[in-house]
């Protein structure tokens, strides 16, 4: 349903100088903060029509539209557009690239100007929180002083939920999906034997691989693998590969790629090197790790108790990355708090992924939900 | 808003936190938050009456009460709403454990199954009573656990619920006449209770 954006090219701004650092939650600075960013649609006079895209664990700034000479998309390209949920005719949306990325906003493969060299491992430690602040920078940038809402799945729904809690009443909207407000330990394992993985690979060189000009690319490709096989479902892991042997009809006996599945995964392993650092993955993994949006009842109910922001949750009753209770224990805190919430799980076959996919049923919520959401911005107005 | 919707928001004060359980469309709702200074929440398990919500602005849960409420805490609400509802679920005294528990106070409205109307299709006709508090055929009902007045305050008693309030319901949801108070499990169409603790 809707059209596509059309073309779209990547910008840049540089929101944290020398003279105005980054100060970050370990207490380190950091300077510049260069941030590359997408925007679609258009900003109205009252700046009060935007909307902010949070992107998860591996996105980036290119949500929507087609880059040029590109054949496919940007990452969320089903539900931003003209006459789609997100919808381009009436917002103007903002995607940017994560702090502690590797698509044109600064991160562990960065130049550290003080040693002229990638700061690699030495690149400080960083929090959701930390990802809010640059999100709030670029707003301040584009002159938006209240977005009208933010939106993210998965950790983009977890920078969703920090923002509403660091800067209350700043969203208008708040759309947290397939999110959580804490990792379980099982969360923390996947992520840990992905970390594992690349920092076991001997091209890894304690995180300075690009100056020995080596890349831990079976490390990182590994955990791309394990991670890939927490975002779909066993129904929908089973329904496109079965145990079908891949060009053949007998097992090969052997431990080369044999089944149809291996050899998919392997290729997911392997494309994601193309757009993915080794260094980046390790911080974003962590930053999610560490995170747990309740942890202090005093300042979450600073935050929420009579805040004006409206959230909206949604799960995927197939997604066991973070199954529905992740997303009942961030609606039973914000009730708890008289914070007005909706949320509903929404049947899909295809796991943690069903937030990325053209689920009609799932942007039918998240359309009428920001749809009523401009109306009450512009009837308050 | 239906007559017997109006009966129960005259029951909330204004200003209280709500929580309406199968609240549809959310017409009771739409009307404590623009007019009565409320904080409102439903709950809702239909897909196209959650949606109705959305659109409205009404926060909404889309869950079944049958199974719980477990996105609320402890009396995370001043007033939880029952209204027209109780008869539909499958379970109704775990339902009115589970309002009591996450309210102050609870509101439930029925349509009494002691109405002479009903005792007269049942006992002289011989029929299920299809009327404007029992508007459905046997075949197409909603209503699996309906009860009578004398029923419902019996089983409140048991629940260790004290009556605050009860607002008695003429067939068309309106607050009934005064002389139907004198034999209200035979006059009454329905009726709205205020529930608390004992």
């Amino acid at each position: 349903m809707g059209a596509s954006i059309g073309r779209v090219e990547t910008e840049s701004a540089v929101l944290f100088g020398p003279d105005g650092p980054l100060l970050l939650d370990s207490g380190a600075l950091l300077a510049p903060v260069e941030v590359a960013y997408e925007t679609y649609g258009t900003l109205d006079a009252d700046r009060s029509n935007a909307v902010v895209i949070c992107h998860a664990l591996t996105g980036d700034a290119h949500a929507a539209g087609y880059h040029d000479g590109a054949d496919r998309p940007g990452w969320w390209d089903t539900i931003i557009g003209p006459g789609r949920p997100l919808d381009t005719d009436r917002f103007f949306v903002v995607c940017s690239n994560l702090l502690g990325g590797c698509r044109g906003t600064t991160g562990p493969s960065s130049i550290d100007p003080a040693t002229g060299v990638p700061y690699g491992l030495r690149f400080p430690l960083f929090t959701v929180s930390d990802l809010v602040k640059v999100h709030r920078a670029l707003m301040a940038h584009l002159g938006i002083t209240r977005p009208l809402a933010a939106v993210g799945g998965s950790l983009g729904g977890m920078q969703v939920l920090q923002w509403a809690l660091d800067a209350p009443g700043e969203l208008g909207a708040a759309v947290v999906v397939c999110a959580s407000s804490r990792l379980s330990a099982q969360n923390i394992a996947f992520s840990a034997v992905a970390r594992e993985a690349i920092m076991g690979d001997p091209d890894f060189r304690g995180g300075d691989y690009a100056q020995a000009g080596v890349r831990p690319d079976r490390g990182l490709s590994t955990a791309r693998m394990l991670a890939h096989i927490t975002y779909l479902s066993e129904e929908s892991m089973r329904d496109k590969f079965g145990r079908r042997l891949q060009d053949r009809d007998t097992p090969r006996f052997g431990f080369d790629v044999d089944f149809q599945v291996e050899s998919y995964l392997r290729h997911q392993g392997e494309s994601f090197l193309r757009r993915f650092d080794a260094n980046s993955y390790l911080y974003l993994t962590r930053v999610m790790d560490y995170f747990d949006a309740f942890a202090d009842p005093v300042a979450v109910a600073r935050a929420l108790d009579g805040t004006s922001t409206r959230f909206l949750v949604v799960s995927f009753d197939s997604d066991w990355r973070f199954d529905t209770a992740h997303s009942r224990e961030i609606v039973r805190t914000l009730a708890a708090h008289g914070a007005p919430v909706t949320f509903r799980e929404v049947s899909s076959p295809y796991g943690h992924d069903s937030f990325l996919l053209d689920i009609p049923d799932y942007h039918r919520t998240v359309g009428a939900f920001l749809e009523r959401a401009r109306r009450s911005a512009a009837a308050a107005a | 808003m239906r007559p017997d919707l109006r009966v129960v928001a005259g029951m909330i004060p204004e200003g209280s936190r709500v929580l309406d359980l199968g609240c549809g469309a959310g017409d009771l709702l739409v009307e404590l938050i623009a007019n009565r200074g409320c904080r409102g929440q439903g709950v809702e398990v239909s897909t196209e009456a959650f949606h109705a919500c959305v659109a409205r602005g009404i926060p909404v849960v889309q869950a079944d009460i049958d199974e719980g409420l477990p996105d609320f805490e402890d009396g995370a609400f001043d007033v939880v709403v029952l209204s027209q509802t109780l008869q539909a679920t499958r379970r109704p005294v775990p339902v009115l454990r589970e309002m009591m528990r996450v309210g102050r106070v609870g509101i439930v409205s029925f349509p009494n199954f002691g109405h002479w109307r009903v005792r007269f299709d049942l006992g002289v006709r011989g029929r299920m009573p299809v009327s404007a508090t029992l508007p459905y055929r046997w075949s197409e009902t909603p209503n699996i656990h309906l009860c009578t007045i004398r029923d419902f305050e019996e089983l409140a008693a048991t629940e260790g619920l004290r009556v605050a309030e009860r607002a008695l319901l003429a067939p068309d949801g309106r607050a009934a006449a005064a002389r139907v108070a004198r034999r209200p499990n035979l006059l009454a169409a329905g009726a709205a209770y205020l529930l608390t603790r004992d």
